[in-house]
């Protein structure tokens, strides 16, 4: 399996000027609204706390609680499914569609299946799948993965949309007006609607005392995609439970003021039976997290809500766009999930960050994530994944840095400083200091010589 | 009071003036400060990379050079952040933990230590943008952070304020990262160098002649983007600014 580059990914998102200015300015406008927001409520730490609480609750009687949501679903009327991984979860949706002659499946926004990769699995097994959320569905027509959780097609200038459209749906390829693509998508996605044997939902939480799956839109697709076919599924991971309908209020209130910088979402539904003549399936989708669940340092990473609030206020993010991670999860809460599912794949992940710690402080649920890229940093080189130059460098460091006669032989000589410096100080990827900056200037003397010489040995004014 | 410097590698190497200047400042204050010459290091190139193995031995030389001092002063917030609240490559004995704890940064030792609040022989008459790091926003809270609500405060400013002649300028985003992160600079230099330039540009945007900063890792690596970008700005430390330079 190839490892992910993301400093070799991120130079070619960099170098695309236009592109990369309007990413940065359209997340640090989210980031800007998410500020108002969160100024405008004077309890917005308490919220924080009260979330983050009843998520550790949640996810410390996870068993329970799930146990609790399958019996009140099948009260319902609803089907209950567990699967393990995505291969189980792939296999179960097949079999409802394949079972009852299902080919087309209408989908809202789901970064589970993404992170299953459904539409793999089922597409070669003639199922066509439509995304139906806007971003997701530009994102399907030109054969990318979501680069946000959020906003799936923020990298995407209006224009490379209304390339994509030309191409894929016959629009206009010189009209990019926003309304007019999107008027684009509405019409040609409406008669999937109406012909799909089947609909698909993700979830934004789940009421273990209800058996009720919440899901948050702007669009309404959510409620067209499970509305109107005969064969309804809901997949859910299993860290989605809250315990009661109560709890809801606390995360409503965050969600979208923390994503978009807005209240409340457009629509907020609560899907809880089939209708009359219809059938209604949850799958309840484990992949990697009860694993996460037994990672003493990484299991706080289980109370994510997906509001992207961390990927909006990242500076690496913002620079280097979700593609850049090559995995379903980017940004600051990518790098700590994704090497749960693959350490040597994504080992390169946790180290694109500069710690700065502001992801851990918009968190609405209070998961200390610069704290956990940290930790991550360990876990990768105790187990060997660490870059051998990088390896063999911090040794070197190390044992330089450890010896005040080696260091002072490293650093002491004038004009010879530069020479060393960068092997164990700025490190040389290339000389990869010099290629954008200019390298500091090596003084005639060092601090401590200047104090030898001024001070002396004894430290006394001379 | 048993006051000891710490002069973090890369000012000793680099930037030898920000640990005269941090020394003057201290002796001018009437401390008496001890520099133990066998120092070199925090360790926290090696820890940031998750190398704490290879820590461990920089980190002990750091206890045996910086303990029985009540307290440890130095010229760098993230060395602060790591001695505070990542030194811990090694066995955390009473020593270990006292040296930890001892541990303060220049502009909370001046500001919340000693609450020196004037520096009369100091004049700077210059446009300012001030630079505070990550760490030293973040970790050490000198200042309100842009994404918490509250009221707003910064003891760097509150520093500088007393200088006189000394002009501030505000840019768009003043608490942005600028991208300097350690080896990140180098293991990520595509998008460690753009945002070192997205940061100068908002400075001399805002009308900056200097960027003062408590952070000479951040200036190290918004100078060098500065110069190759041919951009007219200049950079100085807080404590040369507080110690009286006028340019």
């Amino acid at each position: 399996m190839k490892r992910i580059d993301h400093a070799e990914a991120s130079s070619k998102f960099i170098k695309a000027k236009d592109h990369i200015d309007f990413h940065d300015k359209r997340l640090w406008d989210l980031r800007q609204k998410r500020d108002r927001e969160s100024e405008s409520l004077p309890e917005w730490q308490e919220l924080r706390t009260l979330a983050s609480q009843i998520k550790e609750h949640t996810l410390t009687h996870l068993a329970d609680y799930l146990e609790e949501f399958e019996r009140n679903a099948q009260r319902n009327g609803v089907t209950v499914h567990w699967a393990r991984d995505a291969a189980e979860h792939n296999q179960t949706v097949f079999d409802l569609l394949h079972t009852r002659g299902a080919k087309t499946l209408v989908k809202a926004k789901s970064m589970l299946t993404e992170e299953c990769e459904m539409r793999e699995f089922l597409g070669p097994r003639g199922i066509e799948v439509i995304e139906t959320d806007l971003g997701e569905r530009i994102q399907q027509l030109d054969n990318e993965p979501p680069s946000h959780i959020v906003v799936p097609a923020v990298h995407k200038l209006r224009t490379d949309v209304a390339a994509v459209f030309a191409r894929t749906l016959g629009t206009d390829p010189a009209n990019s007006d926003v309304h007019y693509l999107a008027e684009s998508q509405r019409q040609t996605t409406r008669p999937h609607f109406l012909a799909a044997g089947a609909g698909m939902i993700g979830a934004n939480f789940a009421v273990a005392e209800t058996g009720t799956v919440v899901v948050c839109t702007n669009e309404g697709n959510a409620d067209l995609s499970i509305n109107l076919p005969g064969l309804q599924i809901a997949s859910i991971g299993i860290e989605k439970m809250i315990p009661r309908i109560e709890h809801l209020g606390v995360f409503i209130r965050m969600l979208s003021r923390n994503a978009l910088g807005s209240p409340i979402t457009q629509i907020t539904s609560h899907f809880r039976a089939p209708r009359p003549g219809t059938e209604m399936h949850i799958i309840l989708v484990d992949n990697g997290r009860s694993e996460r669940l037994g990672m003493a340092d990484f299991w706080y990473s289980l109370k994510c809500i997906r509001c992207g609030a961390c990927m909006n206020t990242c500076p690496v993010y913002r620079r280097s766009g979700g593609l850049s991670y090559g995995a379903t999860y980017s940004g600051p809460i990518g790098v700590i999930i994704d090497p749960t599912f693959n350490l040597r794949k994504y080992a390169a992940l946790p180290f694109a960050s500069t710690l700065n710690g502001s992801c851990s402080n918009v968190c609405p649920v209070r998961i200390n994530i610069h704290e956990q890229i940290y930790k991550w940093r360990q876990v990768i080189s105790e187990r060997g994944q660490l870059p051998m130059v990088k390896k063999n460098g911090m040794k070197l460091a190390g044992r330089i840095l450890a010896s005040p006669r080696l260091y002072r032989a490293a650093i002491g000589a004038a004009g010879t400083g530069i020479e060393y410096l960068p092997n164990f100080m700025m490190y040389n990827r290339m000389n990869a200091w010099g290629k954008q900056r200019e390298v500091p200037v090596t003084p005639p003397t060092t601090f401590r010589q200047w104090y030898l010489a001024n001070r002396g040995k004894k430290g006394k004014k001379k | 009071m048993k006051v000891a410097l710490f002069i973090p590698c890369y000012v000793d190497a680099f930037f030898p003036e920000v640990g005269v200047a941090t020394l003057e400042l201290l002796e001018r204050l009437g401390l008496e400060v001890v520099y133990p010459l066998n120092q070199t290091c925090c360790a926290q190139p090696m820890a940031n990379s998750g190398c704490h193995q290879e820590a461990a031995a920089t980190e002990a030389l750091f206890v045996r050079n910086f303990k029985g001092f009540d307290y440890i002063v130095t010229p760098s917030g993230s060395c602060t952040h790591h001695i505070r609240d990542h030194l811990t490559a090694i066995p955390q004995t009473p020593e270990v933990t006292a040296v930890r704890r001892n541990t303060f940064e220049l502009v909370e030792f001046l500001h919340d230590i000693l609450g020196v609040r004037a520096f009369p022989w100091a004049e700077f008459p210059h446009k300012v943008g001030l630079h505070i790091g990550c760490s030293t926003l973040r970790a050490l809270n000198e200042a309100k952070m842009s994404e918490i609500a509250g009221m707003p405060f910064s003891k760097p400013h509150a520093l500088l304020s007393a200088v006189k002649g000394i002009e501030f300028v505000t840019p768009a985003r003043p608490d942005e990262c600028c991208g300097f992160g350690g080896t990140f600079s180098v293991f990520e230099e595509p998008v460690s160098a753009r945002m070192g330039y997205d940061k100068v540009h908002d400075h001399r945007n805002a009308g900056a002649e200097y960027i003062v900063s408590p952070d000479m890792s951040c200036v190290m690596h918004q100078k060098g983007c500065a110069e190759r970008l041919g951009l007219p700005l200049k950079f100085i430390h807080i404590a040369q600014v507080l110690n009286g330079a006028r340019a």
